[in-house]
């Protein structure tokens, strides 16, 4: 019988993570987009720098700072008694960072997109950029958002060396889809590791193609 | 003049860079509370510019903006000579003592800002459009008074996508002043429109202008508008004010940019459908122009005028 922990794991895990990161990502975007300054390509250029990156890089020194022994880890460990490392937490922390671009991404460039004025024309009418941004602007980028949050969720789904670097295979805590087919694999348990690798090839056909349907769906009908 | 505390007062300089290269603009002038400002004058001249300055989308080199008691904008550098406009007009040179300083946010300044291309909101209908614009706590009412005024009601429901371009103008003035301004501005909202259509929309701007009590500003290139619209006209060139004043003084007097320019004394005047065709008898010709009701006010068989164009019909200015 298969063990659904792991594909449940890695659910619980992107679907925290795009929370996390839409909530992050939309003031980052907007800032980042709202005036240009040179300074503002290095952010750009950080924040990207997970899609060029080996995830075992990124997985490395990840591990480096939230080890308990050193670092930011000590200081979280000893004065809030937190630990990220083989843990689910540290995992969605991990997972942020390493899909951030790929909501971030998306954002930004829809936000560039949008035409300046519809910004302007609500300052005008007497609108705070807050009241702007909720009204105005987020319903606008409708596409972006979506976008965003379904590439970060399958890039979270689809996610390996940064878990395995951070989390591990910990049963129930850390062992996500696709560290437990590696698991599997090592153990040569092929028609398991097949059962998680169907699943997670199925879950990410389906993102892909709503993906899809929703651009066509957006490109005939005015909005 | 007007008590001083009313009215607009305006005083900025701005370097613009055009495609010409870069120059000043050094721009100064009062307005009335209640009356209605045409600015003309050539592309680049910074006409667009001093809009964005008074709503505070564009930044100034100095400044100095008051709107009846609330200052806008002092930059507190008036009296910096290098950047010193000329002293001629009717502001302090001083600004007012404790109000150095001043950067008024634009959404923090009673304006309405008709844009150019209308920067309406593609995800909002003709009433949603309106109900934003609404401060808080105001009736609700004035929501179906601007739809009735604007004759709207029929189209409140549709999307800016699918309005045409007059419909998206009656719109953006409509949601404009859904806001309550002091100030309405208006950048050439009719330029995009045919001849017929910019005749009616004269007639909304005018009558919301009264109805509301607005003191207003619009650009526009086009003198038969500025004539019927304008209280007052501001020419501009390269940044600086050419003439000022009523529109027939400022336009009469000297050579304004027209391309075909005559006199003659108008010997007829017939109505045509929804317009009237004017014959004028210049030296041995008879000239025909068409006019509107609205443009024949004033105008009477055996008056001598002057006969004027642009790039379209011409228009017909009394000289007696």
């Amino acid at each position: 019988m298969i063990d659904w922990q792991p594909l449940w794991l890695s659910l619980r895990l992107a679907v925290l993570t795009t929370a996390i990161l839409l909530l992050l990502g939309i003031p980052l975007a907007w800032w980042l987009a709202s005036r240009r300054r040179q300074w503002k390509a290095i952010v750009e250029a950080v924040i990207s720098l997970p899609m060029v990156l080996p995830p075992s890089v990124l997985g490395f020194y990840l591990l480096l700072a939230f080890s308990p022994s050193s670092g930011p880890g000590r200081l979280l460990d000893h004065w809030l008694n937190i630990r990220l490392v083989f843990t689910f937490p540290g995992l969605v922390i991990a997972s942020v960072i390493y899909s951030l671009p790929f909501m971030v991404n998306p954002l930004l460039a829809g936000f560039r997109n949008l035409p300046a004025d519809l910004h302007e024309a609500s300052r005008t009418l007497g609108k705070s950029d807050w009241t702007t941004l909720i009204h105005i602007l987020l319903p606008n980028l409708r596409a972006a958002l979506i976008t965003g949050a379904v590439l970060s969720f399958a890039h979270t789904i689809g996610e390996f060396g940064v878990v395995m670097m951070i989390g591990g295979s910990i049963p129930g805590i850390t062992r996500v889809a696709s560290v437990a087919i590696y698991d599997e694999v090592q153990s040569t348990h092929y028609p398991e590791a097949n059962h998680y690798a169907l699943a997670l090839l199925a879950l990410s056909f389906s993102i892909l193609l709503l993906v899809y349907l929703i651009n066509h769906r957006h490109n005939k009908s005015p909005l | 003049m007007t008590a001083p505390g009313t009215g607009l007062h305006f005083k900025a300089t701005k370097t613009l860079h055009t495609a010409s290269g870069s120059q000043l603009l050094d721009i100064e002038f009062h307005l009335k509370q209640g009356s209605l400002l045409a600015l003309y004058g050539p592309s680049g001249a910074g006409k667009t510019t001093i809009l964005r300055i008074l709503a505070g989308l564009t930044d100034t080199n100095t400044g100095y903006i008051r709107m009846n008691d609330e200052v806008w904008l002092d930059t507190g550098n008036l009296t910096n000579p290098s950047a010193q406009p000329r002293t001629d007009g009717n502001l302090p040179t001083q600004p007012l003592p404790g109000t150095r300083h001043t950067r008024l946010p634009t959404q923090s300044r009673s304006i309405g800002f008709v844009f150019q291309d209308f920067a309406l909101f593609p995800h909002l209908t003709v009433r949603q459009q309106l109900e934003y614009a609404l401060p808080k706590n105001a009736d609700r009412q004035m929501v179906n008074d601007l739809l009735e005024m604007m004759q709207l009601q029929e189209l409140q429901h549709r999307k800016p996508a699918l309005l045409s371009g007059g419909q998206q103008q009656r719109t953006a003035l409509a949601r404009a002043i859904a806001r309550r301004p002091s100030l309405l501005l208006l950048d050439e909202p009719l330029s995009a429109l045919d001849d017929e259509m910019r005749f009616k929309l004269q007639d909304f701007i005018a009558k919301a202008h009264r109805f509301y009590g607005l003191t207003t500003i619009l650009v526009s290139h086009y003198l038969p508008e500025i004539f019927r619209l304008s209280d007052d006209v501001i020419v501009l060139e390269n940044g600086r004010i050419q003439k000022q004043g009523p529109a027939p003084q400022v336009f009469l007097e000297e050579k304004i940019s027209s391309k075909f320019r005559t006199t003659g004394e108008i010997v007829d005047i017939q109505p045509a459908d929804i317009v009237y065709i004017v014959s004028i008898l210049s030296g041995n010709n008879i000239v025909k122009v068409i006019a509107t009701a609205a443009e024949l006010a004033g105008l009477h068989v055996g008056q001598k005028v002057m006969i004027a164009s642009k790039a379209f019909n011409p228009i017909i200015i009394p000289l007696s």
